[in-house]
Order: C-alpha cells, then sequence, then structure tokens
C-alpha cells in the first residue's frame, strides 16, 4: 500500500515532465501577458467606466470560493470523524492552499502600478496614506492571510508524518530535504496525540475563519450601494456558492489524481459517491439562494434592480444567466439524484459543470450590476481583452501545475491516516 | 548511551512488552516507542494525554484580540485627522480585524504549541527505523549498558529483532 502511495513521489515519467513543461508555458504566458498589461498600462485589459471589476474580480471571488473546497470540507469531516474522509483530506486540503495563492494574486494583478501592493498593507501611517479599517478591501487583507496562514498549517502539519516517511525511504539530497521537512519526526505517542490534538483545534479553529473570508469577499460587493449588490443575503450566499464550486473542484482533482497517479484502490466509487451527494444537496441549496435573491428583486420593483434583472433574465447577459442555471442546476441534479448515473465519469461531468456554471455565476454579479447603475446614463458594457482572457487561463494552468509539483513533494493521500484508518476498520 | 529496541508487529505485542519491562524495573521515562501511526487501541497511546494545548490555542487567540482591538484604534488615533468630534474608528467595521487577529492568533499559537510541546526540532532522531513505515511498533530501553535482562524482556515478546544504537 505504502509503496503505491509513494510511487509518484518517488519516481518520475517522461509524461509528467511534457505535462509540466506544457504548464509552464501556459502559465509563463500568463504571466507575459501580465508583464504586457503592466507596461502598456491597465488600459490593456478591458475595463473601463463604468465597468472597473470584470474578469479579474471574477476571477477573484471564483478561486477564493474554490479554495473553500479544502479546509472546509476537511475540517467538517475530521470534526464528524467521517471515517471515508481519509483518502479525501489532503487532496482538499492541498486545493485549498492553492486556490487562495491563486486568488490573491489577483487583486495585485488588477492594480495599475502593481509595484506599488504594498500600499495596500494596512500598516501605521508612516506613509501619509490613511490604512482606512473601514473599508472591505482591508478586511479581505486579513481574511485571506488568516485563512491563508490556516490553510498553510493545516495542509503541513499531518504532513509532518508522511515527510518523516519519505525521510526514511529516501537517500541524498532528498533525505536531507526530508529530513528537514520532517522537523525531527520521530514518532512517539505523544507525537502523536500532540498532533492530533493539534488538527482537531485547527478544524475547530478553521471553520468559522473560511465562513468568514467568503462573507467578507460577499462584503466587498454588498457594502456598496449597487444595484442588487446591497443586499444581506450575499454572506450565506456566497458561502454557500463557495462550498458548492470548492466540492466540484474536489470531486474533479480526485478523479484527475486517481486517474494519473493510478489510485483506484484508494481513491473509491464510495468517495464519489458520498461527495456527488453533497454537490448535488449544495447544488440544491444554491439554487434556492438564487430564486431567494432573484424574487425579492422582482417582488421589491426598484427601476435601478430591475434593469440589471431583466438584463440579466432576458437582455444582453441572458444567454450566460440561462447556461448558469442550466451548468449549476440541470446537470448536476439530472447527474446526482438518480445513483445510476452519480459514478465517478457522472460526478466529474456534473463537476466540470458547476465550475463552469460557477464562473458565469460570479461574472454575473460583477459586470451587469456595475454597468446597470442608478442613472442610465452611466450605463455601459464589458468586451474581455486578449491579456485577460489569456491571464485567466494561465490561472488553471497554474493550479493544475502547483498540484502537480505538490504530487512529486508529498504524497497526495495521508499515508498514516489511510493506515490509521485501515486498522480502525 | 544506548537504545536497546526490538520491533513488535501489532499494538497487544507492543503493549505486553512495555508491561514487561515496567515489571523488571525499567521507568517508563526510559522506555521508548515509536511507530508509524497513532497508537489509539491501547494504553501506549495514552501515554502524555493530557496537553495544554487548547488553552494556548486560547491565549493565542486573546492576545490576537488584543492586536486586532489595538491596530485599528492605535492607527486611528495616530493620524492627526480632523473629524468634528466624530470618532475615528468604528466598532463595527473592527470587529471583523478583531476576529481575524483573534482567529489568527489561535492558529499560530496552537502550531507552535505542537512544535514544542511535541519535541520537534530540538528532539533527537538518532533511531532510524524504517520498519516502522511498514507497521512495525518499536519499543524499546535507553540504557548505558546493555543488560541481558533487558535483552530478555523485549526478544520473547518481540519479532526477535534486538537491535542497539548509540
Amino acid at each position: 500500500m505504502i509503496d503505491d502511495l509513494l510511487q509518484p513521489v518517488l519516481r518520475t515519467s517522461w509524461r509528467f515532465v511534457v505535462l509540466i513543461l506544457v504548464l509552464g508555458a501556459i502559465v509563463a504566458a500568463g504571466a507575459g501577458a501580465w508583464l504586457y498589461q503592466v507596461y502598456y498600462g491597465i488600459g490593456m485589459a478591458g475595463i473601463r467606466w463604468p465597468v472597473f471589476w470584470a474578469f479579474y474580480v471574477t476571477n477573484f471571488v471564483f478561486w477564493i470560493g474554490i479554495s473553500h473546497a479544502g479546509t472546509l470540507v476537511s475540517a467538517i469531516l475530521r470534526l464528524v470523524n467521517a471515517r471515508w474522509r481519509r483518502p479525501v483530506t489532503r487532496c482538499a486540503e492541498a486545493i485549498t492552499v492553492f486556490a487562495l495563492m491563486i486568488g490573491a494574486l489577483f487583486p495585485i494583478i488588477h492594480l495599475g502600478r502593481p509595484w506599488l501592493f504594498f500600499w495596500l498593507v494596512p500598516y501605521p501611517s508612516e506613509r501619509m496614506i490613511w490604512p482606512n479599517f473601514q473599508s472591505p478591501l482591508v478586511w479581505d487583507f486579513f481574511a485571506i492571510n488568516t485563512y491563508l496562514t490556516g490553510s498553510v498549517l493545516f495542509l503541513l502539519l499531518p504532513l509532518i508524518p508522511d515527510f518523516a516517511l519519505l525521510r526514511d525511504r529516501t537517500a541524498g539530497m532528498r533525505q536531507k530535504i526530508y529530513t528537514a521537512l520532517a522537523l525531527g519526526w520521530r514518532g512517539t505517542p505523544k507525537q502523536w496525540r500532540r498532533l492530533e490534538s493539534a488538527m482537531t483545534i485547527m478544524a475547530v479553529v478553521i471553520l468559522p475563519v473560511a465562513v468568514s473570508v467568503h462573507t467578507i469577499v460577499s462584503f466587498d460587493f454588498s457594502m456598496a450601494p449597487v444595484p442588487m449588490w446591497h443586499s444581506t443575503i450575499f454572506g450565506p450566499y456566497f458561502v454557500a456558492g463557495a462550498i458548492f464550486s470548492g466540492i466540484a473542484a474536489l470531486i474533479l482533482v480526485m478523479a484527475a489524481l486517481r486517474k494519473a497517479l493510478h489510485l483506484q484502490a484508494f481513491l473509491l466509487p464510495l468517495h464519489f459517491d458520498n461527495l456527488g451527494k453533497l454537490l448535488l444537496m449544495m447544488s440544491l441549496l444554491w439554487a434556492y439562494f438564487v430564486f431567494a435573491e432573484r424574487l425579492t428583486t422582482w417582488y421589491g420593483n426598484d427601476p435601478s434592480e430591475l434593469a440589471v434583472f431583466w438584463a440579466t433574465q432576458r437582455g444582453t447577459y441572458a444567454p450566460l444567466y440561462w447556461t448558469m442555471v442550466a451548468c449549476n442546476l440541470v446537470i448536476p441534479v439530472c447527474l446526482l439524484s438518480i445513483s445510476r448515473l452519480r459514478t465517478i465519469t457522472g460526478c466529474a461531468i456534473a463537476s466540470v459543470s458547476v465550475l463552469i456554471g460557477m464562473w458565469i455565476e460570479r461574472f454575473l454579479i460583477i459586470v451587469p450590476a456595475l454597468g446597470h447603475k442608478y442613472l442610465p446614463y452611466s450605463w455601459g458594457t464589458y468586451r474581455p481583452q486578449p491579456v485577460e482572457v489569456v491571464i485567466t487561463v494561465s490561472t488553471f494552468a497554474a493550479m493544475v501545475l502547483l498540484y502537480a509539483l505538490f504530487s512529486k513533494i508529498a504524497p497526495v493521500i495521508s499515508v498514516w491516516e489511510l493506515r490509521a484508518g485501515e486498522r480502525t476498520r | 548511551m544506548k537504545a536497546l529496541y526490538s520491533l513488535y508487529p501489532d499494538q497487544g505485542a507492543a503493549q505486553e512488552a512495555v508491561d514487561l519491562l515496567r515489571v523488571a524495573g525499567v521507568s517508563d521515562r526510559d522506555i521508548i516507542i515509536r511507530s508509524g501511526e497513532p497508537l489509539d487501541d491501547c494504553e501506549l497511546g495514552q501515554r502524555d494525554a493530557g496537553t495544554w494545548l487548547p488553552w494556548i490555542t486560547t491565549a493565542g487567540g486573546v492576545v490576537g484580540l488584543g492586536v486586532g482591538t489595538w491596530l485599528p484604534r492605535a492607527t486611528a488615533a495616530s493620524w492627526p485627522i480632523l473629524t468634528g468630534g466624530i470618532p475615528a474608528a468604528s466598532w463595527w467595521p473592527n470587529l471583523i480585524i478583531m476576529f481575524e487577529l483573534t482567529m489568527l492568533g489561535a492558529i499560530l499559537a496552537t502550531a507552535a504549541a505542537l512544535i514544542v510541546s511535541a519535541g520537534l526540532i530540538t528532539g533527537s532522531t538518532a533511531i532510524h527505523e524504517p520498519a516502522l513505515a511498514e507497521g512495525w511498533i518499536l519499543v524499546g530501553v535507553m540504557t548505558s549498558e546493555p543488560s541481558a535482562r533487558v535483552e530478555n524482556v523485549l526478544d520473547p515478546a518481540g519479532a526477535g529483532r534486538i537491535r542497539t544504537v548509540n
């Protein structure tokens, strides 16, 4: 069992090298597009008055949402001591860390003068700049950094025994690296007790942080008096959407890892079935939130809100809106509510659909509202430019690249947790 | 100081070896136990069960709360802005900063407490036993003089693989 799990770490195939080169090239293209934008100015992006938040903020919200897969799902499963969690938790925790790292880049990519990014850091006023603690963007800074710190530790702490395992199974430079990463782990009963206690405490602490992060991301919108943004439902609506897209990302990553790393013996149909049921539940919850939000807007009959409402229901953005509904509700419900279709392939197809739908949802929250503010003279449209498309595509490649590199550093399934689970079964 | 140890295939056998060592007069402090997974099914795993970790987490949270309360207020107070008597710092938005820094303090304290209390980084890793990865459990004794009595205790219950590490 251990050899199967460690094989992807210890052996590198030519396919892996090719994958890294291809993904690296796409990420380099994204970096090049960003440098182009920095050199020629933010006008190279399609961001124009009145739509100043578009692809970049869509990506920011999308990736922060994806990050909810890991830590939240993993923490809940740990706390309820779900036995089937063991092969799933590390896959999930890694998604969180990488998605957060990518998401946190977008506020910087979105800056006209990114070399002044440290102006975003709210330290006291020696720079003669007022650090506005009442700004939701400053709240973002604290929330994302807390979540990133917590998620990195939540991923790294249970990795220590597996680094020790690799330390004892490698030689040369690799052994030196794993010796450093294992932090002197010996496997004494005291160390195991402390690690398990720390993981339980971290799971308890990280849950409210995860909920707060996406609530605060929703505050970026709901604190502004923009039609269809200024809503009390945005906090829970964003959190539900984040968990929804996070579970979809987790299923997709697990399906890919299962195939690519030959983990069929560990990532079982049972895991996909359980996660598929969770995804189905979140799909229905998402639909409930959308219905509640839309009905309230329609019933309120406020002209400025209805302008945005109708633009998405039957206007310019209607094709995107109904694609979103199909992707987030129709396809997942059809595939996941019938047990015969809730296979690994069925779950993976539903997950791809949900990820597409949730990206569109983020876009539809941002762009139509900014394009239809209170006075029609300020209405406008948005057309994405190549630089934004390239950067967006490159972030998806970056996610896969980071995951692929991670699978070379550590086993993507926690060896010691899996073995402990085997024993107690 | 030398370590004399043997490997056992399961938690029951390891527990039996520890019990025999105790009967032979070896103190708990001198008994070494290593495993590749948590020992939850026997008394061995309950050693050092008591921990201050939750309290250290709470203390970290309290420190974070203090910083989170101080930072926005001190920043606002240090800026010579004229507000016409209106408070420059506001509790409602500051609650978010306070919450996030409380949690950050708790998270960092938990990680630091784990590293210190579990003896990571500073502890000796002299015994490298690859068999632990295969599920074996190591039970041994720290001793200045290898004793036949201890060897006799370790051998029958174990896998017959007595080893010595300097």
